[in-house]
């Protein structure tokens, strides 16, 4: 099979691409490949994750009218690093951690869509995190302490309030 | 670099180890983003930014619990040649992107390559974790563990709302990534693996071929990873991951149940030819040697012959472009590839068959 590009070299890399259920293949030959960038495995330059996303970044939370307060995405920019929100949507990607804080008020959407979620539920630093493992504790405590009381068992419940005022005490401390 | 010996053997010192359902499952892969509090991602970082975080992150290799994991391999892409990062892409070592985008990109791999460590690829920190078959939750615990030995020297970007904080909103949360390798011959020669990997993705999963995104997958080799990595824990992922592919080996095993019952003499006709091929041939281009050595893989899982899976497993590393250049000593047009390629599957066969 020659390659349909220049028509000359043997056809050595077949892609397919699906979208929207229309299939279309490619044969061509590896020169042609480096050219298009699209050689080495995974990097197939004419689409990427990246492309896909900002498709998703500029979807617009306000369509259905814009929230009161909330500043429009071309004025959003990250004071530490400088990126832009609309910089952002089109790489599709953030430029430091604080752009999660500069962004924020736009990112519920966005996360809800790729991940279905906007909140993490997962591993917790040790150090950073110190805190979040208190409140997590504080938590699972307050929940005990319900069900005890629900339960009419007051003098876990009592042990467990102490427990949970000694805990606030240290998170505010902190 | 002259001598850089994670591009002379095929098969990693992990691969040699059993795995799990290993027939099935080639291997498992789990890899981990972190950042830095302190800087730019790498997208955004000087020359000057991304060396210091290298540095950062070299002297926690010094760390005295980093010697459980075998010694790690500081490997700067800077002094690598074009075919050594190929091949190393080529073995999963690390990825394309800390090849074509990274600056100060490096990697620290350990002696037997189960644990590669990247840095300044699209986060600053990419830990993972390679095993053999599928060991889903053991590669996670120890991709924690060495995030654990990180986390102790320097401060992560973390959020106690969004979590581990990425370049990418793909990999906020958990910044977790765990995937498989599975051959699924007989699910495509019965016409299910459309349905099947669709209904994988209703599920959260994404499935793509081993060699490339967007490119058809060849050899009926997929790799089944999580798509979500936030709202969900860890356990969570790995949990869901596992018992996916549970169902699916379970799938593919009634699969070729059904191929041996209703049409063993023309699946074995086909094994056969493919081995035939593969034994004989004096050209061969890589999509037609990694379609026959799934083929023969499957011949070697219901009984029709015996080549070790070892054999095979090294044949789908050095048929790939990288390492059959590697091997020769130099570039080779794709012509001349095709003919070394049936020279060095002719040899290996002979080699490893008696």
């Amino acid at each position: 099979m020659q390659c349909q590009e220049c028509g000359k070299r043997p056809a050595t890399l077949h892609f397919t691409k699906i979208v929207n259920g229309e299939k279309t293949e490619f044969h061509i030959c590896e020169a042609c490949a480096r050219e298009k960038g699209e050689l080495i495995p995974g990097t197939a330059g004419g689409f990427s994750i990246h492309n896909l996303l900002s498709g998703l970044l500029d979807f617009n939370p306000g369509a259905s009218g814009q929230t009161a307060g909330v500043k429009s995405a071309e004025n959003l920019r990250c004071e530490k690093c400088g990126l832009t929100y609309s910089q952002f949507s089109k790489l599709g990607r953030f430029g430091c951690s604080s752009c999660y804080k500069y962004f924020n008020e736009r990112l519920d959407p966005l996360l809800r869509r790729v991940h279905g979620n906007t909140t993490h539920v997962g591993k917790v630093p040790r150090r950073v995190g110190g805190h979040i493992h208190m409140k997590r504790k504080l938590d699972d405590l307050r929940r005990e302490l319900q069900y005890r009381v629900l339960h009419e068992q007051f003098e876990e419940a009592a042990a467990l309030r102490d427990q949970i005022r000694e805990l606030e005490k240290n998170i505010s401390a902190e | 670099m002259g001598n850089l010996q994670f591009t002379e053997q095929p098969l990693s010192d992990w691969m040699n180890r059993d795995g799990n359902e290993s027939n099935i499952v080639i291997s498992t892969r789990v890899r981990i983003a972190r950042n830095l509090v302190e800087y730019p991602f790498p997208i955004l970082a000087t020359n000057q930014q991304s060396e210091e975080v290298l540095n950062k992150f070299e002297e926690v290799l010094n760390d005295e619990r980093m010697k459980p994991f075998g010694k790690l391999h500081p490997i700067e892409l800077a002094d690598l040649d074009d075919l050594d990062k190929q091949v190393l892409v080529e073995k999963h070592l690390i990825s394309p992107s800390l090849v074509t985008e990274s600056r100060n990109g490096a990697a620290f791999i350990s002696d037997d390559e189960s644990l590669s460590i990247m840095v300044n690829e699209e986060d600053h920190l990419r830990i993972q974790c390679l095993y053999p078959g599928l060991q889903v939750k053991e590669a996670w615990d120890k991709a924690s563990a060495v995030d654990d030995i990180f986390e102790d020297h320097v401060d992560y970007a973390f959020d106690d709302k969004r979590g581990y904080l990425t370049s990418c909103p793909t990999n906020v949360g958990t910044g977790l990534r765990a995937s498989v390798m599975i051959h699924l011959p007989a699910l495509a020669l019965t016409h299910q693996i459309g349905r099947i990997l669709s209904a994988v993705t209703q599920v959260g999963l994404a499935v793509r071929g081993i060699y490339g995104e967007g490119s058809e997958t060849v050899g009926n080799l997929f790799q089944i990873s999580n798509q979500i990595t936030l709202g969900q824990s860890e356990s969570e992922i790995i949990d869901n991951l596992y018992g996916v592919v549970v169902q699916i080996i379970e799938h593919e095993k009634a699969a070729r149940e059904k191929l041996l019952s209703d049409s063993r003499i023309r699946i074995m006709d086909r094994i056969m030819r493919s081995y035939g091929t593969l034994s004989y041939a004096a050209v061969i281009d890589s999509k037609e040697a990694a379609q026959r050595l799934s083929d023969v893989r499957l011949g070697v899982d219901l009984g029709f012959i015996t080549v070790p899976l070892h054999a095979l497993n090294e044949l789908n590393v050095m048929t790939q472009p990288g390492f059959l250049q590697k091997k020769q000593g130099g570039n080779m047009s794709p012509g001349e590839r095709d003919i070394f390629r049936a020279k060095v599957i002719r040899e290996h066969l002979e080699d490893n068959v008696q």
